[in-house]
């Protein structure tokens, strides 16, 4: 390579650099401007660009925990465990089962399940949103967590069946055959040989819907009602309701700390969520 | 002969089996809702009164008298329209400068990648509304420039972009994809069209582009469906206003259902929704068989 064309991509390195850099400044700005305000004093918010608060008040986090009315953020977190763990657990629990299933065995029906397992990664779950409300008024589950762990325990989120199928038929077949003939039925295969080897997979998936679950605003919005049982989604959104101006740095004082468990978890196994999504092939 | 019939038939029970909590909740879960969305949508039931058949008056309500519905799918293929694209062709572009092999790539790819992770969650939506108020970040910054500051939230014609810019924000997840796409280009690829004289911009076309068409496929599909049914953003932020600019299909759904409890009337509009949602994408997967480049001519 001549000494003028080594240059020339120097310098292309160098601008994209440059740029790559820029861009990531103004993409986190905005969430270090959320965790900064959080310890402005309201008046100080929106008058400087400035990261550094001009005096720190910690108040915003002390006043903001205590919530609104009798329920305070130890009430919502709570709550919000309370939901995301079950729904984690049994989401990979059976997802697994089922992925198992599909990618080992064979059975009558086998290609049109299939079909409408992957058919229902892409339809519109809006339509099926009010006739699941209305079933679950019937059941009696509003205003409780059941809309939310019972339809975990059967699967019903394609995505985690289909990452886990794509999973095990990375696994070869020679290692069930051998569990066989050690005399493992199919379940033992699947415990004693199978799972530790999905090791990885079961983690992007805890992941996921981990995060999924923290943040959705949506179903917790239509099933729950009370205060008492609402997730931090909800309580975030009544605090900016009822919030008036005075209120601002509580606002942010909240909202950095109901991400921070989500960006711990990401920082902490990024690894596995960039592998989660390259290996199924699917959104985040 | 007949044991190994046997045996046959027991193994296909097993699987049977093990896939069987996907059968059930697929059937309670999913089909069930399904059929019944279909007959509540003519029917006016609003859950204080028992549900009588109205035939396809929803239907033609919506369309004739209804004057939320026409703005809202207004709305919404605006919305679409310029969030997908825009987020895509933002996600491709960053995936190829992070593709030059720069030392900080995965630095880069987990700083691009955070806000996809927070996306939908309120806490973004809150310091979204920040951001842009009248006095907020954005139009202290445009200050410094001497931009006089604009109306980011307030503005009837600004307000959808304010929201689109958001899902803009959260190109990470879809960079990711088109990431693994571009590794998997074989670099002989390049190597054999330099020599033949072929310039950076001439591969991108050639070579880069058509092969990346099935990510691209992909991602425009589900990017378009999530597009469509976009809630909790206009929600928080804008809250569909003002004056309806931001009120999308999603919203005046839920306003319906979940505030005005007509059930049989939002059925027959989220069969409405369904219905568009299901052409476009049958649209662009029809129409990617010309365009989508697939290797072993699979389908999709």
């Amino acid at each position: 390579m001549s000494m003028k064309k080594k240059n020339k991509k120097l310098i292309v390195r160098i601008i994209a650099f440059v740029f790559l850099s820029l861009l990531g400044i103004f993409m986190t700005y905005p969430l270090l401007w959320l965790i900064s305000s959080s310890f402005k004093e309201n008046s100080e918010i929106f008058k400087s660009l400035s990261l550094i608060p001009q005096k720190i008040v910690m108040n915003s986090y002390s006043e903001g925990w205590k919530g609104i009315g009798q329920f305070g953020y130890s009430t919502f977190f709570g709550n919000t465990f309370k939901l995301v763990i079950p729904i984690t657990f049994f989401t990979v629990i059976s997802s697994t089962i089922v992925g198992y299933g599909f990618a080992r065995f064979t059975f009558p029906f086998k290609k049109f399940f299939f079909s409408v397992m992957l058919a229902g990664l892409m339809l519109p779950s809006s339509v099926i949103i009010i006739p699941r409300y209305l079933l679950f008024n019937r059941f009696g589950w509003l205003d409780s967590y059941l809309p939310f762990i019972v339809p975990a325990m059967f699967a019903t989120n394609a995505f985690f069946i289909f990452m886990m199928v794509q999973f095990f038929r990375g696994i070869p077949k020679e290692l069930d055959e051998a569990g066989i003939i050690d005399g493992c039925n199919s379940l033992q295969i699947l415990t004693r040989i199978l799972l530790p080897l999905c090791k990885p997979a079961i983690f992007s998936a805890m992941l996921f819907q981990f995060i999924w679950a923290w943040s959705d605003f949506f179903s917790p919005l239509i099933y729950i009602n009370s205060v008492k049982k609402y997730p931090l989604s909800l309580a975030l959104r009544m605090m900016l309701d009822l919030g008036e101006q005075a209120q601002w740095n509580q606002i942010m004082a909240m909202s950095v700390l109901s991400i921070v468990p989500p960006v711990i978890l990401f920082f902490t196994a990024q690894k596995y969520f960039v592998e989660g999504i390259s290996t199924s092939g699917l959104k985040g | 002969m007949k044991q190994k019939y046997k045996k046959r038939r027991m193994k296909d029970y097993v699987g049977l089996l093990y896939i069987s909590p996907f059968i059930i909740g697929f059937l309670i879960f999913q089909l069930y809702p399904f059929i019944s969305s279909i007959i509540y949508s003519f029917t006016d039931f609003t859950m204080i009164k028992k549900p009588d058949f109205v035939g396809f008056s929803n239907y033609i309500n919506m369309f004739t008298k209804d004057r939320d519905f026409w703005n809202s799918v207004k709305v919404t293929f605006k919305y679409v329209l310029m969030a997908v694209p825009m987020k895509l062709i933002f996600a491709l572009f960053i995936a190829m400068v992070l593709n030059m092999k720069l030392k900080s790539i995965n630095f880069f790819r987990t700083i691009y990648y955070l806000p996809s992770i927070l996306g939908g969650s309120v806490a973004v939506a809150v310091m979204w509304r920040f951001l842009f108020m009248y006095d907020g970040l954005v139009n202290n910054f445009l200050g410094v420039f001497n931009i006089p500051p604009i109306s980011w939230l307030g503005n009837p014609d600004i307000s959808l972009y304010t929201i689109g810019l958001l899902a803009v924000w959260q190109f990470g997840s879809s960079m990711v994809l088109f990431l693994a796409g571009l590794k998997q280009i074989p670099e002989n690829l390049y190597e054999a069209s330099a020599i033949d004289g072929a310039s950076k911009v001439k591969q991108f076309f050639v070579i880069t582009l058509p092969m990346l068409t099935p990510i691209i496929l992909f991602n425009m599909v589900m990017q378009t469906i999530s597009a469509f049914q976009e809630f909790t953003g206009a929600f928080v932020i804008t809250n569909g206003g003002p004056m309806k600019s931001t009120y999308l299909y999603g919203m005046m759904l839920y306003d319906n259902a979940f505030v005005h409890f007509k059930m049989g009337y939002a059925s027959a509009q989220s069969w409405i929704l369904f219905f568009i949602i299901v052409t476009i994408t049958a649209i662009l997967l029809k129409s990617s068989k010309r365009w989508a480049y697939y290797e072993d001519g699979g389908d999709f």
